[in-house]
């Protein structure tokens, strides 16, 4: 199966909002895929939809030819094994060290002797860069590295598929071109898969291989980043350039100025 | 509208029910999620020296100075009846009985409980726990387990050591200031506090209040909206609602131990 995984005809709602309607998407194996749209599209929901979090109202998402809504939690979690996740701010657990931290899943789900297991973490912050942060705590470090030790944890276990939400978002330039170099290298290091949720045009365009654009609950462009950056579709120019108005309108829906401000003709 | 107060009346119950179930439902969940700890019992004790650490000092202070009022008050009444040597009695068993138990609970609401509503509400609001999820482990085994079980075998030893301490309080202002006769301070404590009628059943209490404690306050920080706000308002409600829980469940485990 050339696709690791696969969304299909999903739904969701949150009570009676709809937040995703008809999606399909395809995320073909060793690839690294682009999901862009405004804040509120529904970007990090599909991540949640993927990681079995949230269950769709119908439609099904597939994860390495498993539907992920008719596992039960232990065949779940068997499948979140091969998962790793970077939250928008890290998520490090604030009473463990940099070094605990990355040997955390490592600790849950091997019993590995002690001496392998802190080469392998070294190691693993090694390749974010962070070997000799590894005795800090998450609150003596920045929100950059803190990012990157998120990163080094999220592939302790060698995961297939690695999802990134919003791994740009609170970055300073410098550590926003580390973090994109390094999710672009260490997916192809691992040959894993990579879900990137961004909004981050020039990042996400640098390294993807693939972009899909949502926008309230829909997909409304895909191609390539060199395609989307040529695109004439209104919403996708409106993005990748960053105007003002355009499909987004820069007002909120509601009355208009003229009724506001009692303009309107006398009736 | 006249209906409005029996429709408020009739949501209030019913969300009340439900929150109950709810309650209950996490709780079966956690004990559950208990069963696979016994080969992890690094956990527990980890968190038996924190939750412990954080309540040794209150609790013996606070049963320091409940000694020394229960030495003078007690002295003040038993005198009119001019059996003061009773005093050594009176003392242990209103705190054996009655206050080791509960006011090392309340205090452990206060000082335990809290930390621990804040500790978990704010592993939720910094998605800490959602990741935890996504790396394959249950946090209902892998942190509320461990706390709570924590807690529930701290709660007994922290009420000893309160009543130890007060009956030296006790024995401090009784004996040492006021001059009750030390010989009959001790021999009638020793002779009138049952080890099954009184020690028991205020262990028993304790253990009770451990567990209701020491769940309100995780399952506050779990439920907690995960804003600042949302963990502010949860903490304040796990000292509300664990503190009437304790006043509630101990008038309700001393009719039933002590209704001769």
């Amino acid at each position: 199966m050339p696709n690791l995984v696969e969304i299909r005809d999903l739904h969701f709602h949150y009570g009676e909002r709809a937040i995703l309607s008809g999606l399909q998407m395809d995320f073909p194996r060793g690839k690294v895929i682009a999901v862009m749209g405004g804040s509120g599209s529904g970007k990090t929901t599909i991540l949640r939809l993927i990681g079995g979090q949230l269950a769709p109202r119908s439609g099904h998402v597939q994860v390495d030819g498993q539907t992920i809504d008719e596992l039960d939690t232990p065949a779940l979690y068997q499948i979140r094994r091969k998962m790793g996740m970077l939250f928008q701010h890290g998520a490090l657990f604030t009473d463990l060290t940099v070094f605990e931290n990355v040997a955390f899943p490592l600790r849950e789900h091997s019993n590995l002797p002690e001496d392998l297991l802190h080469d392998l973490v070294l190691l693993k912050l090694q390749a974010v860069g962070l070997r000799n942060a590894a005795q800090l705590k998450p609150a003596e470090i920045s929100g950059g590295m803190a990012r990157r030790v998120a990163l080094a944890r999220a592939i302790a276990l060698d995961p297939q598929l690695i999802m990134y939400d919003e791994p740009f978002a609170g970055l300073d330039p410098i550590s926003m071109g580390v973090t994109a170099n390094l999710i672009r290298k260490l997916n192809d290091a691992l040959g894993s898969t990579s879900i990137l949720v961004s909004h981050d045009v020039r990042e996400a365009f640098l390294i993807a291989d693939y972009v899909y654009f949502l926008s309230a609950g829909a997909i409304v462009a895909q191609g390539t980043p060199a395609e989307m950056s040529a695109s004439s579709d209104p919403y996708v120019k409106q993005f990748v350039h960053a105007e003002t108005d355009g499909p987004v309108p820069f007002h909120y829906a509601g009355r208009s100025l003229v009724d506001d401000l009692g303009l309107g003709a006398a009736e | 509208m006249i209906l409005a107060p029996i429709a408020n009346l009739g949501r209030w119950t019913r969300e009340s029910v439900a929150g109950a179930g709810y309650a209950a439902r996490t709780f079966v969940a956690l004990l559950r999620a208990s069963a696979g700890l016994w080969r992890r019992p690094r956990l527990i004790t980890d968190q038996i020296h924190f939750i412990g650490n954080y309540s040794l000092v209150i609790i013996a202070v606070s049963g320091l100075f409940v000694g020394f009022v229960l030495g003078l008050q007690g002295y003040n009444i038993l005198n009119r009846y001019g059996s003061e040597q009773a005093l050594g009695l009176m003392v242990a068993l209103s705190l054996l009985r009655e206050l080791g138990p509960v006011v090392t609970a309340l205090l452990f609401a206060g000082r335990a409980g809290t930390s621990l509503t804040a500790e978990i509400g704010l592993m939720k609001a910094g998605e800490q726990l959602d990741a935890m999820e996504m790396m394959a482990v249950n946090p209902l085994e892998r942190v509320l387990a461990p706390r709570f079980w924590a807690g529930v075998i701290a709660m007994p030893v922290l009420a000893a050591i309160f009543s130890a301490v007060g009956v030296l309080g006790g024995y401090v202002v009784g004996v040492q200031l006021i001059g009750v006769d030390e010989g009959a301070f001790w021999s009638q404590m020793q002779g009138g506090v049952d080890i099954w009628d009184d020690i028991a059943n205020g262990v028993i209490k304790s253990i009770v209040f451990g567990f209701a404690v020491t769940f309100t306050a995780l399952f506050q920080g779990y439920e907690a909206q995960p804003t600042p706000e949302g963990v502010a308002r949860a903490t304040t409600r796990t000292v509300v609602i664990a503190s009437l829980l304790v006043l509630w469940l101990d008038f309700l485990l001393t009719a039933f131990m002590f209704n001769k």
